[in-house]
């Protein structure tokens, strides 16, 4: 296959130099790249889309019976990431987590951090995502932030950059798993000869993590989802499979005497551990959002008495905020005296005033998001709007600041990728996996997510975006 | 198990088995207009009355021309029986519980919802002889069930899926009957005729029971066929033999004994069990078949209510998903 017209000026190519040498960890892949024909490329991709279509790897919603089903489009290139840029990757990734953790601990405890004025308390207290209910809580372990998500891009320079946190519920680490096992079909001998680090033990470590949460010897652990309407509703059925636990709903639950059961056709049974993919506000419609029809009533009680562990636990959200993202290299500094080994895209806070006079005047040049909208919504891409845009999103701006940030638009890496015109490369972004167990582990691969279409920098799937095996080289 | 998964994989086990039975009346029905001779018009009708929608079909359709009876069973929509609407009903019902189904288990039925769908797309009912789709959806569920026997563990969720699957085989084998009773014999002096006696043959067919029916009965006659589909206690698809492995279903979810009942459902399905036990042919024959065979269906279902009331909704909150029977 040829990659002539590959176009890689003005941003970073993690397989071309900008001299248009090969950068030593893709060699072995350009070789076979190289040698393999257009045709027998194009095969690779229609096995691998037929694949995902067998799986039943969808994860768009339903409406009523009219189902709607989109396959997130698995580009058969593989993005590669060498050991060397793993290592440090891993290293600020944890550092990361720890200090995040702590924070949470912090906020809903001492709030030592606001009153040393390190972080602005109002901004904290103020956040629809500050959950009342948890202050003075501590969840079993200390653990708050049990799986995270972090989506990191590189810049003109390859230098990683953190992008959002996604303490939540991340999803998108079946497309990883499921996805891995797809390329290792198309690639049978390249795997072995390229040593790529293997992910398909993440259920195990998950189960592992999940399991400790609890003190009992054979905790009963299960996935919590809002259903099968959930456009996520594949990954969870799909992480209860390979963890062998039960998936269950909103309805399968009961809560008595502050202990959690589930409804099963022998009876009651009492279940320890949630992985919860459902959001905070619809966990309890006794303590939370009282129109809830997902949530379990009293189940908020039974964790505050310690009968039921939550991963990740409630009350995570106010941490990934995009306001606070701002503030998390001084998170890292005041609770581990470090200096944050992976850097924040410089974020320009609008509820302070210089910084949002500074982004009125400048807002053709920035991309502006809302501080808790998530899947490239409510989102403002300056060099790519109109005028009328900008004008709109200013008006957004006066009208509340405290909901908006603003970065510089960043040129986000290229991979090549397998599209009509041969090998061309494509933006794209990276999320790992970080479990927070007995230690905090770092998944040794990554959803890459990809803008499919030429020049474009959204990757999100809901907008367009398609993704990519990450390999993880031993060496 | 919940309830709730336990509620899903028996529906799966339903719907899947309703789709098997749809493709085998279609294909006898297809064969048995063959045998017709030509001066006679094709009939359809029996075929929409012995599945019980003939209502639905009269408020959609005139007339019963093959090709739109053979939609209406096959791809309508509207038709919540037909083969289309329980495939995509079982895939449904797979998924919500597909970490409970192994993983080839779940890959075919999802191949099996294309495979309709593509027949919906390529119109097959239109064809001079769609047998081959017919016989091609059969296969794929009867290779799902040979993936589930061996890789599905002998545990809750088999045999509630066991259990829906025989259910559902009961009472389509009794329709696969009725269709006989609907279809007009040129006069009443054919009974008996060579024609007569090609209809059993089809029917017997269809059900895979010919050759099986040769060997234990010899001669087809009306009675010994009657006898052979209803209380036969070795053909799996006998009606009393699959009451028969539903009760056992029933013993084996709830770690009983085989002896007398512990619930409402337990109890039903026994008394049906026995009353078709201790039956002869001619106990059938002289209440009527179609009567007989009327009352029997209201019976599954009644059975079918209360397996749902004591497994699937014990719980005061529980909200019951609903879904249809036959």
């Amino acid at each position: 296959m040829k990659t002539e017209g590959y176009s890689s000026e003005g941003h970073f190519d993690e397989m071309f130099t900008s001299d248009g040498e090969i950068r030593g960890h893709y060699e072995e892949y350009f070789n076979y790249l190289s040698k393999a024909s257009n045709k027998k490329m194009r095969q690779l991709q229609h096995s691998a889309n037929k694949a995902q279509k067998a799986m039943g790897m969808t994860f768009n919603v339903y409406h009523d019976n009219q189902g709607l089903e989109k396959i997130l489009h698995l580009d058969i290139v593989p993005r590669i990431i060498s050991n060397t840029e793993w290592k440090k990757l891993e290293a600020g990734l944890k550092q990361r987590i720890h200090a995040l953790n702590l924070f949470l601990q912090d906020i809903y405890n001492e709030q030592k951090i606001l009153k040393d004025g390190v972080v602005p308390a109002e901004l904290i207290l103020g956040s629809k995502d500050f959950l009342k209910p948890c202050i003075g809580l501590t969840p079993p372990k200390g653990i708050w932030c049990h799986i995270t998500g972090t989506d990191l891009i590189r810049d003109k320079n390859g230098e990683y950059y953190i992008l959002e946190d996604n303490l939540r519920c991340p999803s998108g680490v079946s497309y990883m798993l499921e996805s891995r096992e797809i390329i290792k079909r198309a690639y049978p001998q390249l795997f072995n000869d390229e040593g790529v680090m293997p992910v398909s033990d993440y259920p195990a470590k998950l189960l592992k993590m999940l399991q400790y949460l609890s003190d009992k010897s054979k905790p009963v652990v299960g996935v919590l989802t809002p259903g099968i309407y959930n456009s996520a509703y594949f990954e969870h059925s799909y992480l209860a499979l390979q963890m062998g636990v039960e998936l269950v709903n909103g309805v399968d639950l009961i809560v008595k005497d502050k202990i959690v059961y589930m409804q099963t056709t022998k009876g009651l049974e009492q279940i320890d551990v949630l992985y919860r993919r459902i959001d905070d506000s619809f966990l309890d419609p006794l303590t939370f959002n009282p129109e809830s029809m997902l949530g379990i009533p009293g189940v908020f009680e039974a964790y505050k008495a310690g009968n039921i562990a939550f991963a990740n636990a409630p009350g995570t959200g106010v941490a990934d905020d995009k306001a606070v993202y701002a503030y998390v290299p001084r998170i890292i500094k005041y609770y581990l005296d470090e200096e944050p080994i992976l850097n924040n895209v410089p974020t320009y806070l609008c509820r302070e005033e210089k910084d949002r006079k500074y982004v009125l005047e400048h807002i053709d040049q920035l991309v502006v998001k809302e501080t808790n909208a998530a899947g490239g919504y409510g989102m403002l891409i300056g060099p790519k709007s109109d005028k009328e845009e900008h004008e709109k999103f200013r008006q957004l701006i006066k009208d509340n600041p405290n909901n908006y940030i603003a970065q510089p638009t960043l040129s986000l890496s290229t991979v090549p990728c397998l599209t009509e015109n041969g090998i061309d490369g494509r933006h794209v972004d990276l999320r790992p996996y970080i479990l927070y167990g007995d230690e905090i582990e770092v998944i040794p691969g990554a959803l890459t997510r990809v803008a499919l279409k030429k020049g474009s920098l959204v990757v999100n799937s809901s907008q367009g975006g398609g993704s990519k095996d990450t390999w993880v080289l031993y060496n | 198990m919940l309830s709730r998964v336990a509620s899903h994989i028996y529906w799966l086990g339903r719907y899947l088995e309703r789709a098997e039975n749809y493709a085998r009346f279609i294909d006898v029905n297809f064969n048995l207009m063959q045998d017709l001779p030509a001066d006679l018009k094709e009939q359809w009708e029996p075929l929409v009355m012995a599945t019980g929608d003939l209502e639905l079909y009269q408020r959609k359709y005139d007339g019963f021309e093959r090709h739109q009876v053979m939609f209406f069973l096959t791809f309508d929509a509207d038709n919540p029986n037909s083969m289309l609407s329980a495939v995509t009903n079982a895939r449904e019902n797979a998924r919500i519980i597909r970490e409970n189904l192994s993983k080839e288990t779940w890959e075919k039925a999802n191949e099996l919802y294309y495979m309709l769908q593509l027949g919906l797309e390529k119109k097959v009912w239109k064809k001079e002889d769609p047998r081959e789709f017919y016989e091609q959806v059969k296969n794929q569920i009867l290779l799902l069930y040979g993936l589930a026997d061996a890789t599905v563990a002998r545990t809750e969720g088999w045999y509630f899926r066991q259990l829906g699957q025989l259910l559902e085989r009961a009472d389509k084998t009794s329709r696969v009957l009725d269709v006989k009773y609907h279809i007009l014999l040129p006069s009443v002096f054919e009974v008996g005729t060579p024609m007569d006696f090609l209809h059993w043959m089809a029917l017997l067919k269809s059900v895979t029971g010919f050759n099986t029916y040769r060997r234990l009965y010899g001669n087809i006659d009306p009675s010994g066929v009657v006898e052979f589909l209803m209380l036969n206690k070795y053909f799996p698809r006998s009606i009393f033999y699959c009451i028969k492995e539903a009760e056992r279903c029933l013993h084996c979810i709830s770690g009983s004994n085989s002896e007398g009942f512990n619930n409402s459902a337990e109890k039903a399905m026994g008394e049906l069990r026995s009353r078709l036990e201790y039956s002869e042919v001619d106990d059938i024959i002289s209440v009527g078949l179609h009567e007989y065979l009327d009352k029997l269906q209201l019976k599954i279902n009644h059975i079918s209510d209360l397996i749902d009331i004591n497994y699937f909704r014990i719980k005061d909150n529980y909200v019951s998903q609903s879904q249809s029977q036959a």
